[in-house]
């Protein structure tokens, strides 16, 4: 066993261009370039990718699903923010 | 593949932490089909079931590369040889989702690696036993896979969002492993008479232990109303066992051999294959350890694991080597 536990990374994988990269799942690695290889051998044996991206788990900033309602809560009472909120008569066109 | 005999052990389910309005609002999300996340409050006795279900499902795609990576030197083509190689890393790379869906629940790689080699944790009964012809490779995708096909599609609906993801996944794949199993027998049975009978002798080794895969009778099973309430199971043991049953006969005669079990006949008022008994002592001997090949299997992973403790090692010098020669 070894010493210590190889740092987590997240794998992120575009699956083709004009997509944006997508979380796949994570894979551990003394470094970022094993991080790189053992993600592509891990999750893109058949062509799932073609671009990949690995960050260090520890480094990813999250919300809090405890504050998840206090943390967006700012969004919820402005419903003039959404198209639907606007009332257009029939007969107007293109709007 | 494989999860199986994951309604076993933790007697421990029942110190479940919580306030009653905190239980009562996380059942009411798994009835509003909500998926749970990893960092989402959850009963301690909940993330207990998923660590034991998801770490031993991981264990299973581990061993389960062993029955298989036997025949890889001796595979009858190169053909053959390449996808054996190509399923056998497939199920090192389920082994892999499952282990990272399982730490989103907070055990360690180290720690579950650990409960594999010290015979700790749990794997699944099947892969305790011997691949002895080629045929039992193809017995293995279709059986055994087939099997694990059955088991696995309703956990891509699981309640905890990780593992449901990691079984998207596995699932996509687990289809090449079931038909590159199927075509091998099919090859066979089309050979000469000697390879159909390889074929059936396969099936006759591997029909019983692939049934019991599903685990325990219903009636017996300890954790399964628990893990349905919680929409971790969707259907129960025998459930799933039938529709394998259902599908399995049709595609066995196919082939022109026999399923092995004298009392199987098709129902025709309910549409379902009725069949015999499974013999509960053998699946209870090899889930305590004594199916043929338990001490190998567990031997060998001891093994690569001691083996390849210098390439760890050389690995994690070489990164701190770089990391102090870009910090100088």
């Amino acid at each position: 066993m070894s010493k210590q536990e190889w740092p987590l990374y997240e794998v992120f994988i575009r699956s083709k261009s004009g997509l944006s990269h997508r979380h796949a799942g994570s894979i551990h690695a003394t470094d970022d370039q094993m991080a790189l290889d053992n993600a592509r051998d891990t999750y893109t044996r058949r062509c799932e990718g073609v671009s990949l991206w690995v960050v260090r788990s520890d480094r990813i900033i999250a919300s809090d699903p405890a504050e998840t309602a206090a943390f967006f809560e700012p969004a919820e009472d402005k419903i003039y923010r959404h198209p639907t909120f606007y009332e257009i008569p029939d007969g107007v066109e293109n709007l | 593949m494989y999860t199986q005999g994951l309604d076993q052990g933790d007697k421990e389910t029942q110190a479940s932490a919580g306030t009653p309005e905190q239980l009562a609002a996380f059942q009411e999300r798994i009835d509003a089909e909500e998926k749970i996340e990893a960092k989402d409050w959850m009963p301690e006795a909940y993330r207990r079931t998923l660590i034991r279900q998801i770490s031993q499902h991981a264990h299973s795609e581990v061993i389960g590369m062993q029955p298989e990576g036997n025949w890889l030197t001796r595979a009858p083509s190169l053909k053959r040889k390449a996808i054996l190689l190509a399923k056998v890393q497939d199920e090192g790379g389920h082994g892999l989702y499952l282990y990272s869906a399982a730490e989103t629940l907070g055990i360690s790689r180290d720690q579950m690696v650990a409960d594999l080699l010290s015979g700790k944790a749990k794997y699944s009964s099947i892969f305790n036993y011997p691949t002895v012809n080629w045929a039992d490779i193809g017995a293995i995708g279709w059986l055994v896979d087939g099997a694990a096909i059955m088991n696995q599609i309703p956990l891509c609906r699981c309640s905890y969002g990780p593992y449901a993801r990691a079984m998207v996944r596995v699932c996509k794949e687990e289809s090449f492993h079931q038909r590159q199993g199927y075509e091998l027998l099919l090859t066979l049975c089309r050979g000469s008479a000697e390879q159909k009978a390889m074929a059936q002798d396969a099936l006759n080794r591997w029909w019983w232990p692939s049934l019991m895969m599903f685990g325990p009778n219903d009636s017996e099973s300890k954790h399964s109303a628990q893990s349905m309430a919680w929409k971790i199971k969707r259907f129960s043991n025998d459930e799933l066992r039938q529709k394998f049953v259902d599908v399995t006969v049709q595609q066995a005669e196919f082939l022109g051999i026999s399923v092995p079990d004298p009392d199987l006949k098709l129902d025709k008022k309910t549409g379902h294959y009725t069949f015999g008994e499974i013999d509960w002592q053998e699946f209870i001997d090899v889930i305590a350890g004594n199916g043929p090949c338990n001490k190998q299997r567990l031997e060998k992973r001891q093994k690569a694991h001691s083996d390849g403790e210098w390439v760890r090692e050389a690995a994690q010098a070489y990164a701190s080597k770089q990391a102090a020669r870009a910090a100088a």
